[in-house]
């Protein structure tokens, strides 16, 4: 570790964090944080160049299991402290870990905006359709019909749409994930890693503590990756169209792909030079203080 | 007093362009080495209502806008017929004839009708009954026209040569008109000297920060913080700083957070309601240690409030803001000099101490246009990140992010380093980043990171310069304040001098950690106190109550949106020496 001229490639266990999950055995979310592990091994990423950033919620101790630079922040913040921290050190790789709940519902303002602004960050959702960390209510993509603590006559309200909903916004990449197919998961995370731009990553990971609807048995005969059919993942109508879509088919894999949009830090002349905004000098030359000064006279 | 010390009012309407014979005003005096200070009472609206302009000049510095008008420029039939009546002998009333009617003057006010359509020609603009004021202004002061032309060439010259001829020319005019009808002011401007700058309080802030090494700041518009944001969307690219505005106040503190723990230095502001919805990012900034500015410009609420109008009704949301009981810094300066001269200070404090400061304003600082001497500017400020791990070193592969010290300050890494990796928790963690919240809260743990915050506030308050009494050690009042009411204040004790009152001042800029034995013992030692505040409860006093359990023998208050006039404070501490009521409210003469 103290030569950094060295990169040593590494194993998925190296990316082990300092303690173990606590998730429920059976838990979706393994099968993410495993699919993670793979996915940086895979792109050779070292531990020192990767920020994992999470909200609140048990999708949200993330951080905490995986070996890496990482921020544990507020219910349904996780994305603006990402902002601010790849806006600061562009030169990270910044991971966004969360939940449907924290993502789509409390911090639905940001999903929004985040996906316009297209930074340069990959935002996995692990979503289990339910709040498992409060032991059990609706969630912001439960189906109508579902009964929880809180809605014990079940929901009437209609589920968010996260992949239609982050191809409009502007999400540049818009893919979704099963963890019954860790594979295929991998696959999209290196995928969703690589690609320059805001990269939502939305995962059916099963609560099997708490969503006795959508399971892995309910997902196992649905599920369809889009690489299977024709699909064209540059055509927003075509995504979109395929994202609506629930019912005996659900589709998962790339939904929506474009490169022809700018990053928000490629458009950002501060970041053209000088490396990471975190690592400068600071402090005004004498020339920069004295043009603002003879503005003032 | 000053030999000159004139003020200066325009009224009109929002629209009416108000804000540009204010700048050339200003611009114009502050050319000429002439103290400046301006008030805007305006309303949350674009076009109409009532603005009220008043810029006071003097040969020395000057903190408030003075108690009376010496000269107003009417700019619509509304400003002649609320003002009028306030003016006595040896004013003067400058109009455009053509639209407004004078109204009953009094003895002794000397009225300008000004045919503003014979001066400027027919179809010329109507904004140019603006530049005719300004030059009978300036003729009725003795400032030689040179002097106007060369601020209106400095004004226009971006909008074109044409326009700037246009201005020159009607300007003369009016200004031979005005030496030809008219007696001049009975203060004469003093002659030049040495120039001096034009700055916003807002701008203050702005430059502070950008001189203590701001790197990212981040907004979203309300007023009235919001002068800062242009500011640096202005100068942000030729300074590098990263400047953002997004969907919410939310986004604003957690993006602050996050650009902070990457590891810039890292600033946002907003007003009251903006405040309330950082208030739990600031709690995350408290918990995972990381340095963060927060400044809050307060006008008068509660919720939207009057967003125009100013008001030090926010302390205890301040002071409580984020659930929790956590160290924080908190601030108040008095005006934008301390402001500018403080910042700096401020991000050292957060980046050693690892914790959130928020700095308090208010809209009569951070609105606020006056002069300053450019020699007082000093952008290159120390610079002192703490204890900041920027590569790597010996304790990498064991480093321990909040690890226990004496002084409560755990070495701070950057993400990027090698051998330094850890994950910052808003959950109650260990030394090692650890999460205690989840699965076993330790209660011996719990106890020993909640000691390790706190004693941090030990060493900030050792740093911090405890209040002092300014003026007469045996003054028969102590007049006490906090924030943006330092500078009448400070006037009010003239005046009171010139009355034959001994008065010294108690100036409070440092709220937490506050030095809570040296205001006792300073209190302790006064013959009589009297509390200034722009609130209805006593906010302030409140506090200092709690923190020396002193209490303060009366209180003047104020909060109707306005802020308190020199006379206001003078009448009052002479009816509260005379038996008169322990609570003083001021009357607003002025209605806007």
């Amino acid at each position: 570790m103290s030569d950094t001229n060295v990169q040593i490639s590494l194993k998925p266990k190296d990316f082990k964090g300092k303690v173990d999950p606590d998730w429920c055995p059976g838990c979706g979310d393994f099968g993410v944080l495993s699919g993670l592990q793979r996915a940086v091994c895979e792109l050779g990423l070292q531990p020192h160049e990767i920020l994992t950033i999470s909200g609140i919620g048990c999708s949200s101790n993330f951080p905490g299991f995986f070996n890496s630079y990482g921020m544990h922040t507020l219910h349904g913040r996780a994305l603006p402290h990402a902002s601010g921290a790849k806006l600061a050190n562009h030169e990270m790789n910044v991971i966004v870990t969360g939940g449907d709940g924290d993502g789509y519902g409390i911090g639905g303002n940001h999903f929004t905006h985040t996906s316009r602004r297209n930074l340069d960050i990959l935002y996995i959702v692990m979503n289990n359709q339910i709040y498992g960390l409060t032991t059990g209510q609706i969630s912001p993509t439960s189906e109508v019909g579902m009964k929880t603590k809180s809605t014990p006559f079940g929901s009437v309200e209609l589920p968010i749409n996260p992949i239609a909903s982050a191809i409009t916004a502007g999400a540049t990449w818009v893919a979704r994930g099963y963890t019954g197919n860790i594979k295929q998961l991998t696959r999209l995370i290196v995928e969703g890693i690589q690609h320059e731009g805001f990269a939502l990553l939305d995962v059916f990971s099963p609560c099997v503590t708490f969503n006795k609807v959508n399971t892995y048995q309910f997902f196992r005969p649905r599920v369809q990756p889009l690489e299977d059919i024709e699909h064209d993942a540059s055509d927003w109508k075509a995504g979109i169209e395929k994202a609506m879509l629930w019912g005996d088919v659900i589709h998962t894999g790339v939904f929506f792909e474009t490169n022809t949009r700018l990053t928000l830090g490629e458009q950002e002349p501060v970041l053209d030079e000088g490396g990471p905004l975190a690592f400068r000098e600071l402090g005004l030359s004498s020339e920069q203080t004295e043009r603002v000064i003879s503005r003032m006279m | 007093m000053g030999s000159f010390d004139y003020v200066i009012s325009i009224g009109g309407a929002a629209g009416q362009g108000i804000a540009t014979p204010g700048n050339i005003l200003a611009r114009l005096f502050a050319r000429r080495g002439i103290h400046m200070y301006a008030y805007n009472a305006y309303q949350s609206i674009i076009r109409g209502g009532h603005s009220f302009l008043t810029v006071r000049c003097s040969d020395r510095e000057i903190r408030t806008h003075g108690d009376v008008i010496d000269l107003i420029i009417c700019l619509n039939q509304d400003t002649m017929d609320r003002h009028l009546e306030h003016l006595g002998p040896g004013t003067s009333v400058i109009f455009n004839s053509d639209t407004i009617e004078p109204g009953e003057a009094a003895e002794g006010v000397q009225l300008c009708p000004m045919a503003v359509g014979e001066l400027a020609g027919k179809g010329s603009n109507k904004l140019i009954q603006n530049t005719v004021s300004i030059a009978v202004a300036c003729q009725l002061l003795g400032v030689e026209f040179s002097a106007l032309e060369d601020v209106l060439d400095f004004q226009f010259s971006a909008k074109g040569e044409e326009l700037v001829a246009e201005n020159v020319r009607v300007a003369k005019a009016a200004y031979e008109h005005s030496a030809a009808n008219f007696q001049p002011a009975a203060q004469q401007a003093p002659q030049p000297s040495a120039p001096l700058a034009v700055w916003a309080g807002n701008q203050a802030f702005a430059m502070a920060s950008a001189s203590a090494g701001v790197k990212f700041y981040c907004a979203y518009p309300m007023s009235p913080s919001t002068g800062i944001l242009h500011w640096m969307a202005a100068n942000a690219r030729e300074l590098g700083i990263m400047v953002r505005q997004v969907e919410d106040e939310i986004s604003v503190i957690c993006m602050t957070v996050g650009a902070a723990h990457a590891g810039c230095r890292s600033m946002c502001a907003t007003s009251g309601g903006g405040f309330a919805l950082m208030t739990e990012g600031i709690g995350a900034a408290a918990m995972m240690e990381v340095p963060i500015v927060v400044v809050n410009v307060q006008r008068a609420g509660p919720s939207t409030g009057v967003p125009t109008k100013t008001e030090q009704g926010d302390l205890w949301q301040v002071l409580g803001a984020s659930q929790g009981d956590f160290p924080k810094l908190i601030l108040a300066p008095s005006n934008p000099l301390d402001a500018f001269q403080t910042i700096p200070e401020v991000f050292n404090l957060a980046d050693k101490y690892q914790l959130p400061a928020i700095i308090v304003s208010d809209l009569l600082i951070s609105d606020e246009t006056s002069t300053i001497d450019p020699k007082l500017l000093d952008m290159h400020p120390v610079i002192d990140r703490g204890e900041l791990i920027t590569e790597a070193g010996e304790e990498a592969g064991n480093y321990e992010r909040y690890k226990f010290t004496d002084s409560g300050i755990s070495p701070r890494a950057l993400p990027g380093i090698p051998g330094y990796e850890h994950v910052v928790s808003t959950d109650e963690h260990m030394p090692d980043g650890v999460l205690i919240s989840d699965e076993f809260t330790h209660p011996h743990k719990r106890r020993a990171m909640v000691e390790k915050r706190q004693s941090k506030m030990d060493g900030l308050l050792a740093e911090l310069a405890p209040p002092a009494i300014v003026g007469p050690a045996d003054a028969e009042v102590t007049l006490v304040g906090w924030g943006s009411t330092a500078g009448v204040i400070q006037e009010a004790i003239e005046q009171l001098a010139a009355a034959g009152v001994v008065a010294n001042h108690l100036h409070f800029k440092w709220l937490v950690p506050f030095h809570a034995d040296e205001a006792n013992e300073l209190l302790s030692s006064c013959k009589r106190t009297i509390i200034v505040e722009n609130n209805y409860t006593g906010l302030f006093h409140r506090y200092l109550r709690s923190e020396t359990g002193f209490t303060v023998d009366g209180h003047i208050r104020k909060y109707d949106g306005e802020p308190f006039k020199p006379h206001h404070l003078t009448a009052a501490v002479q009816d509260q020496l005379a038996g008169g009521e322990a609570l003083s409210v001021p009357y607003e003469e002025i209605i806007v």
